[in-house]
């Protein structure tokens, strides 16, 4: 039973962590919070439903076609709401105040489109379960944990060891500093949005199968909690967001399992809060102020 | 080899630098001293691209670099060490120096890293640590290991010497030395007068944003203004 809740918390937590680390990717180079995350992540999940639906495709097509798009929107978003902001002297509350303008558009346009019904993935994927002993897991769940474990493994290798993983990193601590180093940052900051955007439009996809919905309002819900996890694992810290994503996850099935449903995000909220009381900067974050400009 | 004429540049409203020419003679050392706020660091961040200047012409090997964003003056070879160091503190000693050869495609990489831990050996044994556990003067070694890792025709150091124990600081100008004997332009801005008058060519004296005083280093250090002003009344020996 408790290994079953495991189970059930880490594929939950693992599709916050992979939310969480568009936020940080973005917070790292550019310092900013960008609140058109949640949205990205929710036309990610109608782009895979629609690839499913419309166009019958696999589930793994789906996925890749997700990750295209957000990877787009994310260089669209770039080049239309931040650079311009950052060619001139403005508040850096400005990019911010931005990025929501772009999370209000994409929902309305997804409310446009969609409608404002919940919509679902075909029975086909709702899968059968698979018993190991006590344990009961689907064919979603096993999906879900696969990819984005996967990604998350293959994001942490190609930062450690790539050439653009590395000036990505540079970039993050300083960026005054890797444009010393021959780096462009301009370009960097570019494949780090779009990288971020990429991601977050996969984890729409795993969440809208993992909770067999898809609505224009779940970018909203989710792009807090992958905040919440953000500040949680320490602002710009790629094994907090990780970390942090899972705890969430697996705190609130288990609120679910041995507590109250209705508590369930009162429960992991309120354990953010206490974690916050003891360590301000977050799980991982640094000691020394950051992001204070 | 560089040469800037009428530069003007500053920050928002603030004009840092009114109207300077300076001009680094290839295979030579030269300096550039002044009092805090005289427009030093502007003057080695506009050459390098991260402050865009008002007016004025900034020109590298016959070539004008004026207002080009910074990692294409690094390509074009040359590179800053700047103040206070900026070590990245996350990555290790042997990333920050593989950094420091990120635009390089040739096979010669290993060979200059050998080099650089030749020159300071305590990087080598440091090299799985984090930059940022080094100590001030390991942390400039490192700077200035990691610049020379692009191979720079031009190497603008700015405030090498500052906050370390002597004894370091006549270790870093000593390395100064070698490495323009071994055929690297040098431009240093240096709060460490004597010093920095000892090892260079030529010096240029920068006072709230203009040049004041130019001319070969013995002299200048001889001048009895800089004598007075910068080096307590004394000659230099």
């Amino acid at each position: 039973m408790l290994l079953q809740q495991v189970v059930n918390g880490l594929t939950l937590g693992s599709t916050y962590a992979i939310i969480a680390l568009g936020y940080t990717l973005i917070f790292g180079v550019l310092n900013i919070v960008n609140m058109a995350h949640g949205e990205i992540f929710m036309i990610g999940a109608f782009v895979g439903l629609m690839l499913v639906t419309k166009l019958q495709t696999g589930i793994f097509t789906a996925l890749a076609g997700a990750m295209l798009t957000g990877a787009v929107l994310g260089y669209l978003l770039e080049r239309i709401a931040l650079r311009p902001l950052r060619r001139r002297e403005v508040s850096h509350l400005a990019p911010l105040i931005s990025t929501i303008g772009v999370s209000i558009f994409l929902e309305s346009l997804a409310l446009k489109i969609f409608g404002p019904q919940a919509q679902s993935f075909p029975p086909v994927f709702s899968g059968q379960l698979f018993e190991l002993g006590t344990l009961k897991i689907s064919i979603i769940q096993i999906v879900i944990l696969a990819v984005s474990f996967g990604l998350m493994i293959a994001l942490r290798f190609w930062l450690a060891k790539t050439k653009m993983g590395k000036s990505i990193r540079a970039t993050a601590e300083n960026l005054e500093t890797a444009g010393l180093l021959g780096v462009n940052t301009s370009q960097v900051i570019i494949v780090t949005v779009m990288l971020a955007s990429g991601l977050g439009s996969v984890a729409g996809v795993l969440v809208g199968l993992a909770f067999n919905a898809v609505e224009p309002t779940m970018g909203i819900t989710m792009g807090f909690k992958g905040l919440a996890v953000l500040i949680l694992g320490g602002l710009g810290n790629i094994t907090g967001a990780m970390v942090g994503g899972l705890l969430l996850g697996i705190a609130e099935v288990f609120s679910v399992a041995y507590g109250e449903s209705s508590y369930r995000e009162a429960v992991a909220f309120g354990l953010i809060i206490i974690l916050l009381f003891i360590r301000p900067q977050g799980l991982f974050g640094s000691g020394s102020a950051q992001g204070g400009r | 080899m560089l040469s800037i004429r009428q530069l003007v540049a500053g920050y928002g409203s603030i004009t840092a630098l009114k109207s300077i020419d300076l001009t680094v003679p290839e295979g030579s050392i030269v300096s550039l001293i002044g009092a805090n706020g005289a427009g030093k660091t502007t003057t080695m961040k506009t050459i390098m691209g991260l402050i865009r200047p008002t007016s004025g012409e900034i020109c590298f090997q016959d070539q004008n670099i004026t207002g080009q964003p910074v990692h294409q003056v690094v390509s074009k070879g040359v590179s800053l060490v700047p103040e206070g160091r900026s070590i990245l503190s996350q990555m290790s000693v042997l990333e920050n120096l593989e950094m420091g050869a990120y635009l390089r495609r040739d096979r010669e990489v290993q060979h200059d890293l050998q080099k650089v831990f030749q020159r300071f050996p305590i990087l080598e044994e440091r090299k799985q640590q984090l930059g940022g556990t080094l100590s001030g003067g390991q942390q400039q070694m490192l700077a200035i290991g990691r610049a020379l890792m692009a191979r720079p025709k031009l190497l603008l150091l700015d405030e090498p010497s500052m906050g370390l124990a002597p004894l370091v600081v006549a270790e870093i100008f000593k390395v100064i030395q070698e490495i323009n004997q071994e055929g690297t332009t040098i431009l240093l801005v240096e709060q460490n007068v004597r010093q920095a008058l000892k090892i260079a060519h030529y010096a240029y004296v920068l006072e709230t944003g203009r040049m004041v005083l130019h001319g070969p280093a013995d002299a200048v250090a001889n001048d009895p203004k800089i004598l007075e002003a910068y080096l307590g009344g004394r000659r230099v020996g």
